[in-house]
């Protein structure tokens, strides 16, 4: 009997932590789209902010936000595949290198997101800009300046786990048989990664590109500093310009407005956007991935 | 390449020119990107360097034009950001002095996120914004005592800088006289944060993983998925921005502390942030126990409770703990929630409900407004270091420790 009650309890009190997450979930996700909802409008999408940024839209970031993850994602989805087609295709999946190299990306996808900033300020910014400086505008300053260009970078750096991570498991669900026959038909290798095993996983990169995408328009501890802007008067012109951002945006006027109670409705409005954007390419990287599991094991 | 190799035609593996160009530019890609993460340390430390051979200068050039001294701006020009985002970043550690009279006395105690009144009226003139209130720039001239005042009085000479300065224990690295870089408070602050996240994040995690892994009935386990992954899909700037409107004033309204925002609410919050990796990772563990461990014990007459509780739970320990080293890294490393709402002050104070700041936060914030190259541009690639070598030394720990004991203790059996 009281073996029972304890029972009943200790039970109850993992149900109650199960479900106390979720309640946590759709009070975050609620609170946000109840708050943010009345601020989207058209104008509020299509316009830049304006009367010092207590009105108007947010245009600019959105514009910001999507030149990053494309520029980011044309440098890191390639890069990974091909890392990622290295790791599983060519270099023997239980050699100590491939276990180091695992351990590699391990350690890549946990190093703190600020750290990346850093790295993209040392590396990108005042070495990769520096140099480039030096060689071409003779030292004057032009790309060793915070841009889009090296935020883009530092991003597909962020995002480069991801891409490896999801493209190597959907490597791995494309079953032996298929290599094995190509190779046996006279194929070489790079043959058959090209036509046989990639058309075979497109949708494995396609998964991994969405999931990048995703991280990549959620995370500002990597641009806080690589090129970022509080406000631009204009859309980036180029590769060598600024960038307002959605999260960033939510970020300063959360903090930083000249007034924060006014720009409640903004602020919730641009969070809603942000959650938005990230939770539609979350959950198609979750079907697409979804398709590919059930596709393998038929 | 091909005059060179001359293979009888179907004897031997085909060897064409494209195939060996495809697969040596493929490693070059692969051993590229794997270069990169070596790349990442060699940078940042290198960055750092400078604190210890001492090259680095002290701040003679004022890097933050105060709230109340915009035209100090011209010293940073050269390497400053530019535009608005310069001026933006400049008012924002500035603006230590509290908008309560009662922390006015230290300077450090900070609540950049309530947007005090001085940071606003800073913002608002770099900003050239609508009309800033005079009243409101007096209050900031008077709410940042500390602020350098650039404009006229020549700057007293600095002490000089020795290593030994970031084992001190103040973080004040904008202060004209005597700039401290001591590493303690944000190093206490950052523990605080993660351990009060996991204090609370990480029991939820693993209880929620098994019941959905043991008790749950099937429903219940297909709507924890989909919430965990909403949940992991939340980016932390939308956290930290819950934490700090919605979050901070629900908590503050039931405990009323001193200081709404501090590390108990930026630890609320990040515990928000780190149960899905504890669920995901604890819940592969929990699954991973062998059948015919629960099995005999409920052959035994134990209850599933007591299956669940006393021999599920103890044999995916290692896999739980690998879990909470993986939210410890999380946490210790997330800037967003911190930077956010944690109040953003470097104290050295055992209570959790004061504001703190941590290392990450430290470097988010101060990052965009000091000269690059100066001596606490390196401090803060320092505090960078620190990030790195803890993350990489909990992956380190997590990855071959753990994995390999929880290996060897199921083969065992």
């Amino acid at each position: 009997m009281n073996k029972k009650i304890i029972g009943k309890l200790a039970m109850g009190l993992t149900a109650l932590c199960a479900f106390g997450t979720i309640a946590a979930v759709l009070w975050i996700v609620g609170t946000i789209v109840w708050q943010g909802a009345p601020t989207i409008s058209w104008t509020f999408l299509t316009s830049a902010p304006s009367e010092g940024m207590t009105g108007g839209g947010i245009f600019p970031c959105i514009v910001g936000t999507f030149l990053l993850v494309l520029i980011m994602s044309v440098i890191g989805v390639p890069v990974g595949t091909i890392t990622a087609i290295y790791l599983s295709e060519y270099v023997d999946r239980e050699s100590t290198f491939a276990k180091w190299v695992r351990f590699a990306v391990n350690t890549l996808a946990g190093i703190p997101a600020i750290v990346f900033g850093l790295f993209g300020l040392g590396f990108f910014v005042r070495f990769g800009g520096g140099g480039l400086d030096a060689i071409f505008s003779h030292g004057k300053l032009h790309w060793a300046q915070p841009n889009i260009l090296w935020a883009s970078f530092t991003m597909a750096l962020l995002t480069l786990p991801v891409v490896i991570v999801s493209v190597e498991e959907a490597l791995r669900n494309v079953p032996q048989e298929l290599r094995a026959a190509s190779l046996a038909l006279g194929a070489t290798r790079w043959e058959t990664i090209w036509k046989v095993v990639l058309p075979n996983c497109m949708t494995g990169v396609l998964t991994g590109a969405i999931l990048a995408v995703s991280r990549g328009a959620g995370e500002v501890a990597p641009i806080l500093f690589t090129g970022a802007a509080y406000f631009l008067p204009q859309l980036p012109g180029g590769l060598d310009s600024q960038f307002m951002e959605l999260g960033y945006h939510v970020y300063i006027m959360a903090t930083q407005s000249p007034d924060v109670e006014a720009t409640k409705g903004i602020q919730y409005g641009t969070t809603l956007v942000l959650l938005s954007l990230t939770f539609a390419l979350n959950f198609s990287a979750i079907y697409l991935r979804a398709t590919l599991r059930r596709r393998s094991i038929q | 390449m091909d005059t060179k190799i001359k293979i009888p035609e179907g004897l031997r593996k085909r060897m064409r020119p494209s195939d060996w160009i495809a697969a040596q530019s493929i490693r070059a890609v692969a051993v590229v990107s794997l270069i990169t993460i070596f790349l990442i340390l060699v940078f940042v430390v290198k960055e750092a360097v400078p604190v210890f051979t001492g090259h680095a200068e002290t701040s003679q050039a004022v890097a933050v034009a105060g709230p109340n001294a915009s035209k100090g701006d011209s010293n940073a020009s050269p390497e400053s950001y530019g535009g608005a985002s310069d001026n933006s970043a400049a008012a924002a550690p500035e603006s230590y002095g509290d908008d309560s009279s009662t922390a006015a006395g230290t300077a450090a105690a900070g609540d950049s996120s309530q947007s005090d009144t001085s940071q606003a009226a800073a913002t608002q003139q770099s900003y050239g914004g609508s009309g800033p209130s005079d009243a409101a720039a007096g209050v900031a001239a008077e709410a940042a005592p500390a602020a350098p005042d650039a404009s006229g009085e020549e700057l007293s000479k600095p002490k000089p800088f020795t290593p030994w300065n970031l084992l001190s224990l103040s973080w004040s690295p904008v202060s004209n006289e005597n700039p401290m870089f001591g590493v303690w408070p944000l190093i206490l602050g950052s523990l605080k944060v993660t351990f009060i996240a996991l204090l609370l994040g990480g029991p939820i995690a693993i209880l929620s993983a098994l019941y959905t892994t043991t008790f749950a009935p099937r429903w219940a386990r297909e709507i924890m998925k989909p919430a965990i992954e909403l949940l992991a899909g939340i980016p932390s700037v939308v956290l930290g921005f819950f934490t700090l409107v919605v979050l901070a004033s629900i908590l503050q309204s039931i405990f009323h502390w001193d200081f709404r925002l501090n590390a108990l609410v930026g630890g609320v919050g990040m515990a928000l942030a780190v149960i899905p990796i504890i669920y995901t990772v604890s819940e592969d563990a929990i699954a991973a126990i062998p059948r015919h461990l629960t099995e005999g014990s409920l052959a035994l007459g134990a209850t599933k409770w007591e299956t669940n509780f006393l021999v599920v739970l103890p044999a995916a320990t290692p896999g739980i703990f690998a879990a909470l080293l993986l939210g410890v890294g999380r946490a210790f490393g997330e800037t967003m929630i911190v930077l956010m709402a944690t109040g953003n002050a470097a104290l050295i104070d055992p209570g959790l409900a004061k504001p703190v700041r941590t290392l990450s936060a430290s470097i988010g914030a101060e990052m965009a407004e000091v000269v690059q190259g100066d001596l606490h541009y390196s401090v803060l690639f320092f505090l960078g270091v620190l990030l790195f070598a803890f993350s990489f030394g909990l992956n380190a720990v997590a990855e071959f420790g753990i994995r390999d004991r929880l290996l060897k203790r199921f083969k065992g059996i």
